[in-house]
């Protein structure tokens, strides 16, 4: 056990993965010997080598294009983006190629990629370089979506993405990346390497983030501790007990633990980062209504950034949810 | 920049043939032949085919066969080749049931329209601009990086030069010394808009300085001259010295597609004047001129090709519409998520419409249009 944070735990994953199955690699701008801006990427080159960690020349759709060539001749490349905006010139080849590759194939020459993203704000980063494009992705048919908000989800789930024969993209809340540690096991969560593929679970389930029964909070990534935070203070502040779903998987939803929650407390929260129109916590909302709407006690409500071009950071914290705007979210629910 | 251009096959007259290259014996130049007259005989059916309503808008490619069976056949089985919607077909020379591409064009997914590159090293048909030549520098550099003697090939048109992807592969190659070759079938129109529009570059192969690569001009109605021009640049790319950028400088003898009219836009007496240099007449030329094809041979060639065109047919015709399920089929290579199953049932809930005719997109010009 190593008491890690979420870069550390991502850092594991790759130096796993590389080290169990040599069809690995990794490419992307100044990843190799920089070790990536962000340091998610530190020490591979050293350990494997510059024939499978590439800096690659300033261009996403080249990046993303010729990983999916490398898949097809057998390789599993894992691409990084950036920063998330950086993705936007790589996006037809996410669209057009990664994500229809497995379908014109009959099912047969998936391109096996996984495209790391760190996204959104709070870092005080000049302009674009924190977006939230993930529901861009989950709109695609043909990508699996997903996004750790835990060390060790982060290092269990990209280990996955990278077992797991579709593309997968791989949204990195880089506000939590050094938020806080967690004990990870360095044994792998399942063997990797022998074609079997990886579990289902760790791509397509949520994570109850915390119990209650009185009022649920839907979330992902960055929001997900300041939504546990702001249900700590419902508890003391109202006594309300607050269960916080993390979704984990972006694409497919765990429709399950989604109705379950809304089911079970009777009221729903969705929290996200990213502009509110068609955003996640639309199709949230819609599932719970479509299934389990005599249930509700309230209608399913939003608290999320605004539809607009995310700002300079001077005013980031006016568009970021915040434990107050939270708080105030589910005080309507309640008490609605 | 002047730049000489490549070129084997004379006209039997006043521009002399140049010697056979090296590597090319007579059953070579006899396979190519097969190769190209195979290639015709897809291409013209595909037009009648859906002249008559059996499959939809097609991409015709007549005139450009020599780019594509010369390029092939300067490859090895093992090399991969990335083509375009002009080359729908090219992986009938490698395999591919020429039914399926058929079936493709008819409007058919799942087993019934799509083949698995794996199986064919031959790419999926292209049909965005320029995209599929990252996964060709893609699929070079995971060969080099694992040892294999392996180099691919993409095929794209001149107005594949001006799409961004065509510079970030053009540099990844050459960052990267892929074993690439660029085959760039410069036919001078995409769709209305002429070369002069696309690029102020007076060649296509100049292009290739700005990446430190060779670029080579070569008669794009020379199969002969395409399979040198190719093999010279695998050569090259297997000996670690990199990619190169081919430009086959040739002309849309036909139009864009079964949906075009070229009368809207171009003076087709210029088409007239190039249809003549097309490469099945004159590779027939060059063979009869070295002895090794005569009339009866020629004739058993065609034959053969037509019967095995006509099977294909027969075989597409024989296919019925794909079942519903066909749209969630490999959509992941891991399985159906959840919604695809309900979204199954929503389908099969409801009374299914019946399989409709193929059409296309009217003609631009529908006075005009309807016939080649």
């Amino acid at each position: 056990m190593a008491s890690l944070t979420m870069v550390e735990a991502l850092n594991l994953a790759l130096h796993q993965a590389m080290e169990a199955d040599d069809r690995v690699v990794l490419l992307g701008e100044d990843v190799a010997q920089t070790g990536g801006v962000f340091r998610v990427t530190a020490g591979l080159l050293d350990r494997f080598g510059e024939s499978r960690i590439v800096d690659t020349p300033l261009a996403e759709a080249g990046i993303v294009g010729s990983a999916i060539g490398m898949s097809l001749y057998g390789l599993l490349p894992i691409v990084e983006i950036q920063f998330d905006v950086f993705v936007y010139p790589g996006f037809e080849q996410i669209v057009t190629h990664a994500a229809r590759y497995a379908w014109r194939s009959k099912g047969e020459s998936p391109a096996s990629i996984v495209i790391r993203i760190p996204y959104g704000g709070g870092v005080r980063a000049p302009e674009l370089h924190s977006d939230s494009p993930e529901a861009l992705f989950a709109h695609v048919p043909g990508l699996k979506v997903v996004c750790p908000t835990t060390p060790s989800d982060a290092r269990d789930m990209l280990l996955a993405a990278i077992e797991d024969p579709d593309p997968v993209v791989f949204m990195e809340p880089k506000r939590i990346y050094r938020a806080g540690r967690e004990e990870v096991s360095e044994e792998l969560p399942f063997e990797i390497g022998n074609g079997h593929g990886a579990p289902a679970e760790l791509l397509s389930t949520a994570r109850v983030a915390r119990e209650g029964t009185d009022l649920a909070i839907i979330t992902y990534g960055a929001t997900v501790p300041l939504s546990v935070q702001a249900a700590d203070e419902l508890a003391s502040d109202r006594g309300i007990q607050t269960k916080v779903l993390d979704l984990r998987s972006l694409y497919p939803f765990d429709i399950e633990a989604i109705c379950s929650a809304a089911s079970e407390c009777g009221r729903v929260l969705v929290v996200h980062e990213a502009p509110r129109h068609a955003g996640l916590g639309a199709e949230v909302s819609s599932l719970i209504h479509e299934r389990v709407m005599l249930d509700l006690h309230a209608p399913v409500m939003r608290v999320t950034g605004f539809d607009v071009p995310f700002p300079q950071f001077a005013n980031e914290d006016d568009y970021l949810p915040s434990v107050a705007r939270i708080k105030q979210g589910a005080n309507k629910v309640l008490d609605w | 920049m002047a730049m000489e251009i490549i070129r084997i096959i004379g006209n039997g007259s006043e521009v002399p043939d140049a010697p056979v290259p090296e590597g090319l014996g007579g059953k070579d130049l006899l396979e190519l032949y097969r190769w190209l007259i195979l290639l015709r005989t897809f291409d013209e059916r595909a037009v009648a085919l859906q002249r008559q309503g059996r499959i939809g808008t097609y991409a015709i490619y007549w005139g450009e066969e020599g780019t594509q069976a010369g390029a092939l056949y300067a490859c090895e089985e093992t090399d991969w080749v990335f083509p375009s919607y002009r080359q729908n077909s090219i992986g009938i020379l490698r395999g591919v049931n020429p039914a399926t591409i058929y079936a493709w064009w008819r409007g058919y997914g799942g087993k019934l329209g799509f083949y698995n590159p794996r199986d064919h090293r031959t790419g999926p048909i292209c049909v965005p601009i320029a995209t599929h030549l990252p996964h060709a520098v893609g699929v070079a550099w995971a060969a080099k990086q694992r040892g294999d003697s392996v180099a691919s090939l993409a095929w794209f048109g001149d107005g594949a030069t001006s799409e961004g992807d065509f510079h970030e592969a053009l540099n990844f190659a050459s960052v990267w010394k892929a074993p690439t070759v660029f085959f760039c079938v410069n036919n001078q129109w995409a769709i209305s808009t002429p070369y002069h529009k696309q690029t102020a570059s007076q060649t296509i192969a100049e292009k290739a300085s700005g990446y430190n690569m060779p670029g080579v001009r070569v008669d794009g109605f020379d199969p002969v001259a395409c399979w040198k021009a190719t093999r010279d640049a695998l050569d090259r790319a297997r000996a670690g010295e990199g990619p190169t950028l081919i430009e086959a400088y040739c002309y849309r003898i036909a139009p864009h597609g079964t949906a075009d009219d070229p009368r809207l836009y171009r003076d087709e007496s210029v088409t007239e004047r190039w249809r003549p240099l097309e490469p099945v007449n004159r590779m027939t030329g060059f063979l009869q001129r070295l002895g090794i094809l005569d009339e009866d041979k020629e004739a058993a060639i065609r034959a053969e090709a037509k019967e095995l065109i006509a099977a294909s047919v027969k075989e597409m015709e024989s296919y019925t519409q794909p079942g519903q399920e066909v749209l969630f089929d490999g959509v992941y290579a891991s399985g159906r998520p959840w919604t695809f199953d309900e979204g199954l049932e929503e389908l099969r809930s409801v009374e299914r419409a019946a399989e409709v005719r193929p059409v296309g997109p009217v003609p631009a010009s529908s006075e005009q249009g309807g016939d080649v």
